[in-house]
């Protein structure tokens, strides 16, 4: 039974033709996302999506699609909000179902140094938008009475906890919503098509080489994920990205609602409940700069293990899957979007492990970008250049695993 | 999958007890000595296939090893000639 009768999303897609206005490199969300904006916001409809395999195949159809705004600086939050509220409205300016689901995230401390980290987290959500509280332990078991607050004895008992109010969406119904979205209102997108190689005439791109063969643009984005460095190699532009895997995985049914995704800094780790009932848990990148996609057994063990620390009840259930994406990781853990240095080549990139909330923002504002050659206002501190000015957005403990 | 690094001192060991540490490569191309310092604070190769890399076996004997990784697969390999 369908509890979601809508009619069928129809995805077209295109053989390329020989010049576009824009390309976007990568059909993950972000690409579809900058591509829907072009055509919704702007009329700029003579736009090519070009992706290696199929259309949300990387990260945007892997991640754990927390949804939050809970950040510790106030670029971020400001950003991270705006994306937010652009998601709950997403099912219907789309007129599809995404299962957007708002939920609580639990953020817990286990140290002194944690309870200062949460309780500055609520303050400056609080002062730049987002709504997150501080939590004191028993208004944690009244909120989650399944955390074992004593962590069993063997760790760091939980002393604090942040509050804040996220949400969770189905990754692929994203992705495939923006990609109808910009596909009926004329734009192109090419699966099964791997960008090899840019056109450069003199300092400019001004085109792309792809498996289809050669392609003119007036401007190309990368939207590649964690193949970032690859594309900016080819335009010559030196990039502060390490990819690194980052693994998932989930368990059979809990058969009991568990309602707040929880998360933990001081454990490296997160859960929440899937709409089947299912366990999603996630964890920190692993330690090595890696393209690959194997999931380990050290990660299943390791996280595991944290995962039953602070939720006893999870010893029970069985892992039925595990996963891998490729992270394009930046440096202070805050993303990169826009200019290079290159005319005619932008990019979006710094994703990392944090990306999936972004999507509706990061698409709007790089289209504001390429349609009026205007950086918008909650993009601007995200510039590729703020590292060599000295004017990096370190954000790692709010950042550093969803 | 298990991920195992090879310690000359404990043996193969699991990619849990190892910390692992960027071996920073800064291109010739790179002239300017503030472009030169900018590149090494922050800039990364981030290479599809051969890279040198140090880990240190923090969990264990508390020593550095120097290996060579294919970072598509993730094997270890020869250093390339
Ligand atoms: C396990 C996991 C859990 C995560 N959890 C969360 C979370 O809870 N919340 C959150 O906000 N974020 C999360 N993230 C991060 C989020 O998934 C990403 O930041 C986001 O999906 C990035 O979207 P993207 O469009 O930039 O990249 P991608 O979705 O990776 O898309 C890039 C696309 O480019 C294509 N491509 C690459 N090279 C080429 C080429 N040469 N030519 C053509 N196409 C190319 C790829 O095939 C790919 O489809 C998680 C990530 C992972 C891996
Ligand atoms: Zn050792």
């Amino acid at each position: 039974m369908n509890e979601h009768p809508e009619a069928e999303i129809t995805l077209r897609w295109s053989e390329p033709e020989a010049s576009y206005d824009v390309i976007i490199v990568g059909g993950g969300g972000h690409g579809l996302s900058i591509a829907y904006h072009l055509a919704t916001r702007h009329d700029i409809t003579s736009v090519l999506v070009v992706e290696a395999g199929y259309i949300g195949g990387g990260n945007s159809g892997r991640n754990t699609t927390v949804i939050r705004a809970n950040y510790g600086i106030p670029e971020a939050v400001r950003f991270y909000q705006h994306s937010l509220e652009r998601y709950r409205r997403l099912e219907e300016e789309t007129g599809r179902a995404m299962m957007h689901d708002r939920k609580g995230l639990l953020w817990m401390a286990h140290s002194e140094a944690g309870v200062r980290r949460e309780r500055a987290r609520a303050a400056v959500n609080q002062a730049f938008g987002a709504e997150t509280t501080y939590l004191e332990p028993d208004e944690i078991a009244a909120a989650c009475p399944e955390i074992d607050l004593a962590c069993g004895g063997g760790f760091p008992e939980v002393m604090g906890a942040s509050f804040h109010q996220g949400a969770t969406a189905r990754h692929d119904r994203v992705v495939w919503a923006l990609a109808e979205g910009a596909m009926r209102r004329g734009v192109h997108v090419a699966p099964r098509t791997a960008v090899v190689g840019l056109v450069h005439d003199g300092r400019r791109i001004v085109g792309v080489e792809t498996s289809a063969g050669r392609i003119a643009a007036g401007i190309v984005v990368s939207a590649v994920g964690g193949n970032v460095t690859m594309l900016a190699d080819m335009a010559g532009v030196r990039l502060p990205i390490k990819t690194h895997p980052l693994q998932a995985f989930v368990t059979n049914r809990y058969q009991h609602r568990f309602d707040p995704i929880v998360a933990s800094g001081d454990l490296g780790f997160y859960v929440s409940q899937t709409a089947r009932g299912q366990m999603l848990l996630g964890a920190e990148i692993d330690r090595q700069p890696s393209y690959s996609r194997g999931s380990t057994h050290d990660l299943l063990a390791s996280l595991s293990h944290r995962a039953i620390t602070v939720l006893p009840f999870m010893r029970d259930l069985r892992v039925l899957r595990q996963w891998t994406g490729s992270c394009d990781m930046s440096p202070d853990y805050s993303p990169i979007m826009g200019d290079t240095g290159v005319d005619g080549f932008l990019i979006t990139t710094g994703w990392g492990t944090w990306g999936f909330k972004a999507i509706p923002a990061g698409g709007e504002f790089m289209a504001q970008r390429i349609a009026t050659g205007v950086v918008p206002e909650l993009m601007a501190p995200f510039s590729l250049d703020r590292f060599e000015r000295d004017r990096t957005l370190a954000d790692r403990g709010s950042s550093g695993t969803h | 999958m298990s991920m195992r690094v090879l310690c000359p001192h404990c043996g193969p060991r699991s990619i849990e007890e190892w910390v692992h540490g960027e071996i920073p490569v800064v291109p010739d191309t790179i002239t300017d000595p503030d472009g030169r310092d900018i590149d090494r604070g922050y800039m990364h190769t981030n290479p599809q296939g051969a890279v040198r890399e140090a880990w240190f076996h923090a969990f264990g004997c508390r020593r550095w090893v120097t290996v060579w990784r294919d970072t598509r697969t993730d094997e270890w390999i020869e250093p390339p000639v």
